[in-house]
């Protein structure tokens, strides 16, 4: 029985029919050989994002990122003329890592006026330019304007920062990500600038955690323990349905309703909610961030819960009803490991009871994180047993299959681009 | 010397949870009992409303030092009431190789 419309073939899964229906198999998350051809033809190619301008208020704010699908840092910069650039973090000269303090495995930021290699002292301005070398007439018909620092394609859309590590990306970015994010085109993004940021190290594959966080049919069970009983019991009765979900090329959407927590009886509640006003949904409280983009809730569910946009490879902007938004990073560093980012963004709070109810939101939202990630490893480690190859999928678990197709079909198309191009 | 504004005295054996980040605090409630858990988890909660009606009073990019080390008190409260309320024990359940470090956040 749906509680919302499901497209006129019967089920999501059935209305995008290269999906499929089949049970799918996960051997794309257990082998070594498949992750370099996934950092070839996914991580080296595809638009990433690495942050948000907000982190760059002026010229001269930079921060550096390591990325390990890429096997480099990279610096990202806004420049005197506001324009924000990035550029691989290597000192022309010997090869040192350009911006590091003690631990060059540590991200930096900061700003400053030019960059200065603590090896052996060049400079170069904002714009990647070299401007002093040392010594300079000890060198050999030494031409700076040949020593610049490698630029990193590097676009902004809505205030995230991208960057591509092609030569030449095969789109530009706002094609790329094409008509799906459009309705966040018009977000206030810009106004929620007090974030919090999480980051964890996780022992299995990247995909696997971004299926983690692209059902909810998980929720009332793996979360169970999260609520007072009289809640837990009714989520689980009641099981997950997404109000709706849409694919556009390789990126993905879901919409979910919500609930209004201060209309619930006092047991289905933990008494922090009551005592903070906030929890899982959010601030009960929303600030007034003006009239949302209209492409928002596209079923217009009420109370709508969030829209979850999945973006294609390891980006997650997930906007919630109560006027706060969250994103998820997943950068790979080997076939069973990845470094998972995220970060949960507000409105800065203009009272303490703001600040607490934040906290609340915010804490709530890790503890329930922590269950998420902590199936993870424990599922690596059975798909490696490869005793099974066959999963079956619900129409619940449709954004699955379409990050594994897409992600297979990125891996073809790379390898016949590459065996077709004999060009060289 | 008291930590916290006077009003607030009943709560000074407590000020041990005044911790200024969410690591400190989170790493509090892992090193933590659960009894030494439920006793700062019923004396704060009872003198909630009152703290927080106290900090809003004041403005919050500018709090006196008393009423930061409250705001920190109520930001600990927070934090313990998730294995109080539901776990009985201070990770939550299933979690004992899973970490998610928080790495920046607002302040205040």
């Amino acid at each position: 029985m749906s509680r919302y419309p499901k497209p006129r073939e019967g089920s999501w899964t059935e209305h995008y029919p290269e999906l499929g229906t089949e049970p799918m198999s996960y051997g794309d998350c257990v082998s070594a050989e498949r992750y370099e051809l996934e950092r070839e033809a996914i991580f080296e190619q595809a638009w990433l994002n690495v942050g948000r301008v907000e982190q760059l208020p002026r010229a001269g704010s930079y921060f550096t990122r390591h990325i390990a699908s890429a096997s480099t840092s990279i610096i990202v910069v806004r420049d005197a003329e506001g324009t924000v650039r990035a550029f691989h973090n290597i000192c022309r000269h010997r090869g040192n890592m350009l911006v590091w303090q003690d631990d060059p495995r540590q991200d930096q930021s900061g700003s400053c006026r030019q960059f200065t290699c603590k090896y052996h002292g060049w400079r170069y301005g904002l714009d990647g330019g070299v401007t002093f070398v040392q010594q300079e007439d000890e060198f050999f018909d030494l031409d700076k304007a040949d020593f610049s620092l490698v630029p990193v394609q590097c676009e902004v859309w809505a205030g995230f920062v991208f960057v591509c590590f092609a030569d030449e990306p095969q789109q530009p970015l706002v094609e790329f990500l094409g008509p799906i994010v459009e309705p966040l085109a018009a977000y206030p993004f810009e106004r929620l600038t007090s974030r919090f940021s999480y980051r964890s190290h996780i022992a299995a594959n990247w995909k696997l955690y971004v299926d983690a966080f692209q059902e909810f049919y998980h929720a009332p069970v793996l979360h169970r323990s999260q609520s007072p009983d009289g809640l837990a019991r009714a989520s689980e009765r009641a099981g997950f349905e997404g109000a709706h979900y849409e694919l556009v090329g390789p990126h993905r959407v879901v919409t979910t309703d919500g609930i209004e927590p201060w209309r619930l009886p006092e047991q289905m509640l933990k008494p922090m909610e009551r005592i903070t006003r906030s929890g899982l949904f959010g601030p009960w409280d929303t600030p007034d961030l003006g009239q949302l983009p209209s492409g928002l809730n596209p079923v217009q569910c009420e109370p709508w819960g969030l829209d979850s946009f999945q973006l294609f490879p390891n980006f997650a902007i997930l906007i919630w009803s109560q006027g706060w938004y969250v994103t998820y990073h997943y950068w790979p560093t080997s076939f069973r490991s990845h470094i998972f980012e995220a970060n949960v963004y507000f409105p800065p709070a203009q009272t303490a009871r703001e600040r607490v109810a934040q906290e609340m939101a915010a804490l709530t939202f890790k503890e329930y994180s922590l269950q998420d990630a902590s199936t993870l490893e424990a599922t690596q480690m059975m798909l490696e047993s490869r005793v099974v190859d066959r999963f079956p999928l619900n129409d619940q678990e449709v954004l699955i299959r379409h990050l594994h197709k897409v992600a297979g079909d990125w891996v073809d198309a790379h390898q016949q681009r590459t065996a077709g191009g004999g060009a060289r | 010397m008291n930590l916290l504004p006077a009003v607030f005295a009943d709560l000074e054996p407590f000020t041990g949870w005044c911790l200024p980040t969410e690591a400190e605090r989170y790493a509090k409630r892992l090193a933590s009992t659960m009894d030494e858990m439920v006793a700062f988890y019923d004396a704060i909660t009872s003198r909630a409303e009152a703290a927080l009606d106290y900090c809003d009073q004041l403005p919050l990019d500018a709090l006196p030092d008393d009423a930061r080390h409250l705001l920190w008190l109520l930001e600990s409260m927070v934090m313990v009431s998730f294995p109080v309320e539901l776990w009985r024990q201070p990770r939550v359940p299933d979690t004992a190789t899973t970490t998610l470090d928080c790495v920046h956040e607002p302040v205040p």
